[in-house]
This record gives C-alpha cells, sequence and structure tokens, in this order.
C-alpha cells in the first residue's frame, strides 16, 4: 500500500484501463469491472483525457482461441511505466526493405541485437560483416552513427545477383545508405568500406561504443579472408576492383578469435560486441564461448535453427583495456581450446541430413 | 535511385595502413581525389563534441585542406570549443559533409594505393601484403 500511497493523492489524475488477452470484452463488461475497483483507495480526480497516471487491469484468458475460459485465468494490476516498441518490428520489416541479402536479419532480431548492445544516441556503431546492413538500422533509429565493412565488393556496392525471388539483378537503389534512407535515417550512415574483418585498418583508438554483427556461418554465405597471390588456382574469387584473392580458408573458431580481439582492442570501456554464434547442438557446452581476458560475457541467447542445430546471440561487454599479450591469450589458456570444435559446424550441419538419409534407407546391423 | 555516397574525412581520420611493416607510420592515408561531394547532414553538436577527441586534428586539418575544404578550420584545437557553436558547426562541415566520391588513398610509408570508388574505400591486402 505504501507504493501506491503516492498516486493516490487528491491532487492528481488518474485513469483505470481494462485489457484483456485472448477475449473480447464490450464497453459495458469494461465499464462494471472499473467500477468494481470502486474499493481502491484513489482520492485522485479522474481524467480521461490526460491522466497524471494510467493504471491497467490486465486478464489473462490463456492461450488457445479455441477455448477460451469464462474467467479469467490469472489478473494483473498496475500502473503504466513504458511502452514497448514492438510496432517497429513491423514498420522495419524486411520484406519491405529496399536492399536484402541471402541472410538479412528479421526485423525483431536486429532491434533486440541493438538493445544488447545498449545503443544509444550519439554513439558510434561498427558492423565488420555489414552485408546490406540490416544490423546498421535499429541503430541509427536509436541515434546511433553507423559504419561497417565487408569482404564481398559486390554486396557493399550493392551489385550482382538480387536476393528476392523474382528478381535477377539487384536495382539501382539498393545500397546501405538507400536503406537507410528508406527510414529517414540518412544522416545517421558515416561509411562502409570493402575490407577483411581479420585485417583491420583502423589506427590505434577506442572508436566504437558497440560492435553488432552476423559474422558468417559457412553455410549460406561462405567464411572468407583475403589470400595469398599463390593461391590463384581456378576457382580463387578475386576481388573486382583490386584482384586481391579471397580464399575460403577462414576457420570459423579463427574468426571469433579475431573479433574478439578486434572488438577488445577498438570498443570503448563499457562498450559492447554483440554476434551470433551458429552452435552444433548435440556437443553444445557453454565452455565452447570464445572468451578473452578484456571482454565480460553477459548473456548467451539460443535461437534453434533445426534438429541438431542452433545459433547463440552472445552479447560481451569490455572491462578492461587492451594489452598487447591480450591478443595471444587463446594461445596459452585451455579454457579456449574447446571451440576448435566449431570449424567443423558447416560439416555438421550437413552430416546430419546425410546421417538421417542413410538411417532411413538402411537397417541397423549393429 | 542510388544513394549517392562518398568517404567523409571522420572516416578517413580513423584508417590507417596496414601493409607489413609500416605500422603505425601507416597513419594519415595521403587522399588524392578525382571527385569531391559536399552533401548537408543535419548539424548535431552533441555528436560532433564527443567526436572531437577522438580526432587526430592534425591529419583532419591535412587530409581538408588537400581537398580544398579547410573552411577556417584552426590548426590547434582550443580549449572550451564545446561552447564555441561557430566552431562546432564548422568541424561538423569538415567531419560529415565533405566526401570523396572517386580518388585513391596512399599509405604514407609504403605508397601503396587504396582506391575509392562510388564513395567506398577498398582496403584489401593479400596475405603477402598485409602485417602479420
Amino acid at each position: 500500500m505504501e507504493k501506491m500511497a503516492p498516486f493516490l493523492h487528491s491532487d492528481t489524475t488518474y485513469k483505470i484501463k481494462i485489457q484483456t488477452f485472448n477475449k473480447t470484452l464490450t464497453q459495458e463488461e469494461k465499464v462494471k469491472r472499473i467500477d468494481a475497483l470502486e474499493f481502491l483507495p484513489f482520492e485522485g480526480k479522474v481524467n480521461l483525457k490526460d491522466p497524471q497516471h494510467v493504471f491497467s487491469v490486465l486478464e489473462d484468458y490463456g492461450l488457445d482461441p479455441n477455448h477460451i475460459p469464462e474467467k479469467p485465468l490469472n489478473i494483473y494490476f498496475g500502473r503504466w511505466i513504458a511502452d514497448g516498441q514492438r510496432e517497429l518490428i513491423e514498420s522495419y520489416s524486411v520484406k519491405k526493405r529496399h536492399f536484402i541479402g541471402n541472410t538479412s536479419m528479421d526485423a525483431g532480431l536486429s532491434f533486440i541485437m541493438a538493445n544488447h548492445g545498449k545503443v544509444k544516441e550519439n554513439d558510434i556503431v561498427f558492423d565488420p560483416f555489414v552485408g546490406t546492413g540490416g544490423l546498421l538500422i535499429p541503430s541509427a533509429h536509436f541515434g546511433a552513427y553507423v559504419c561497417g565493412t565487408d569482404i564481398d565488393y559486390n554486396t557493399i556496392h550493392g551489385l550482382g545477383k538480387a536476393s528476392r525471388k523474382n528478381q535477377k539483378w539487384r536495382g539501382p537503389d539498393e545500397n546501405i545508405k538507400a536503406n537507410l534512407r528508406q527510414y529517414g535515417l540518412e544522416k545517421y550512415y558515416l561509411d562502409v568500406l570493402v575490407a577483411d574483418a581479420s585485417k583491420p585498418s583502423w589506427r590505434k583508438g577506442l572508436f566504437f561504443d558497440a560492435i553488432i554483427t552476423d559474422p558468417p556461418y559457412g553455410i549460406r554465405e561462405s567464411t572468407r579472408k583475403t589470400g595469398s597471390q599463390k593461391e590463384i588456382p581456378k576457382g580463387i574469387e578475386k576481388c573486382p576492383e583490386s584482384h586481391i584473392p579471397v580464399s575460403f580458408n577462414y576457420h570459423l573458431s579463427d574468426m571469433f578469435i579475431d573479433l574478439l580481439n578486434f572488438a577488445a582492442e577498438t570498443l570503448v570501456l563499457g562498450g559492447r560486441l554483440v554476434y551470433w554464434l551458429p552452435v552444433y547442438t548435440p556437443e553444445y557446452m557453454e565452455e565452447i564461448i570464445p572468451r578473452h581476458p578484456c571482454l565480460k560475457l553477459i548473456s548467451n541467447c539460443e535461437q534453434r535453427l533445426s534438429s541438431h542445430t542452433a545459433r547463440r546471440l552472445i552479447t560481451m561487454e569490455k572491462v578492461k583495456d587492451f594489452e598487447d599479450q591480450d591478443q595471444y591469450s587463446h594461445l596459452l589458456d585451455n579454457q579456449f581450446l574447446p571451440y576448435k570444435g566449431l570449424n567443423s559446424f558447416r560439416e555438421k550441419y550437413f552430416s546430419g541430413v546425410t546421417k538421417r538419409i542413410a538411417k532411413e534407407e538402411k537397417p541397423s546391423q549393429e | 535511385m542510388r544513394a549517392q555516397a562518398g568517404m567523409k574525412l571522420l572516416t578517413h581520420n580513423l584508417l590507417s595502413s596496414h601493409v607489413r611493416g609500416v605500422g603505425p607510420r601507416g597513419f594519415p592515408l595521403r587522399i588524392q581525389a578525382t571527385e569531391i561531394r559536399v552533401s548537408p547532414v543535419d548539424f548535431n553538436p552533441d555528436f560532433v563534441t564527443r567526436m572531437i577527441p577522438k580526432m587526430e586534428w592534425a591529419a583532419l586539418v591535412e587530409a581538408a585542406e588537400s581537398l580544398g575544404h579547410l573552411s577556417e578550420l584552426p590548426r590547434q584545437l582550443e580549449e572550451g570549443y564545446e561552447k564555441d557553436e561557430d566552431f562546432l558547426r564548422k568541424v561538423h562541415h569538415v567531419l560529415l559533409e565533405v566526401e570523396v566520391v572517386e580518388g585513391t588513398l596512399q599509405c604514407p610509408e609504403s605508397g601503396r594505393v587504396f582506391p575509392i570508388s562510388r564513395g567506398i574505400p577498398n582496403m584489401l591486402l593479400s596475405d603477402e601484403e598485409a602485417a602479420s
């Protein structure tokens, strides 16, 4: 009762709302419920248009629209503090976005990532695997200035084959800046560059408030880094502009070591790294989450992809300044060895499929 | 309509060559611009104030000058700049409104050239060229 006291004063105004989940009430039924709350010691005046305090009764009628109970399963009563922003998921939907790629993140998840990154106005947010820039959009929506790099020349320039069904080539309004302009967020666009995330070209300094990224898992986008001039047998792709060979030998575990070192070096203290880690579920254990002496693990949330694979949204916070020896910690510390298992993610992802097919075709001999 | 873009001087101020052996002498990259664009961006004094301490000031002045857009930027940072709106507007202009659409960035130590096309710098180096 003491908690309610400040909101019951005679010189305050208030209003009560009735909200139901999985049931519709008539206006009459709602008014009846409000009247039933007369026992509450409100001394202030009711103001339906612009009250200082809004109180809600929330009636929960379960999750099954085909079996709606007579009485609510639960009733909650509370004071409104803030709105969520779920409408952003629709307004930023990938379906309406000008420029998408094969693996563009859905709007809801990309906003959750920005939240994990604690992105705020005037931050600088960076994505080292920026692709079509989908992950930059929520940060820009929250007032941060955004930049990114990608090793793929065509994607960064908005060229090449389209990802949309029924569309062959990318159109003239498809590039990352155009995506931001679509939402009126152009002013937050800093730059994107063609660059190899494993060979960063930043001068020494703490530039980024958050690094929010979805690295390639090697399934629908290949894991790549620039290669050697010696590796120019047939089939090695070369960057269209500079003809630098782009090899396909970037081991997943090396990619995460590079990413964590990069974050430790370039994040401000207190800054956040948010990224997806692909996981082969039968072998998953918490120990395989990549670690770094400068970064503290804040959260680790699973999203199932298939019966035997998942990805985990990892959030880390920089808690210690980077020193040169920190980049070698993965070599010295045994705890960093388990995530070598990530390297075979691609084989395991596909092996589950082939093993199942083989099982169905042959009776077991054992 | 393709959204036109150019490399901003704020970004240029953070970039360094990572050619093997150059270390900190890979900064700042020398800009050769064949096409420059000036594009208005909403002025945000809080953002500009936050960015100034992160900038290598001499390199910023040098880059702006090399593009012919020094815009009365002082060569030395003076105390109390946070409250000087005129000054902040000049910095805003140089950091965010002057863009290199076509040109090159050159490593001052090794001479290696990184192209900028359609406003996007290409920083790729092969294994042999890059620092280990």
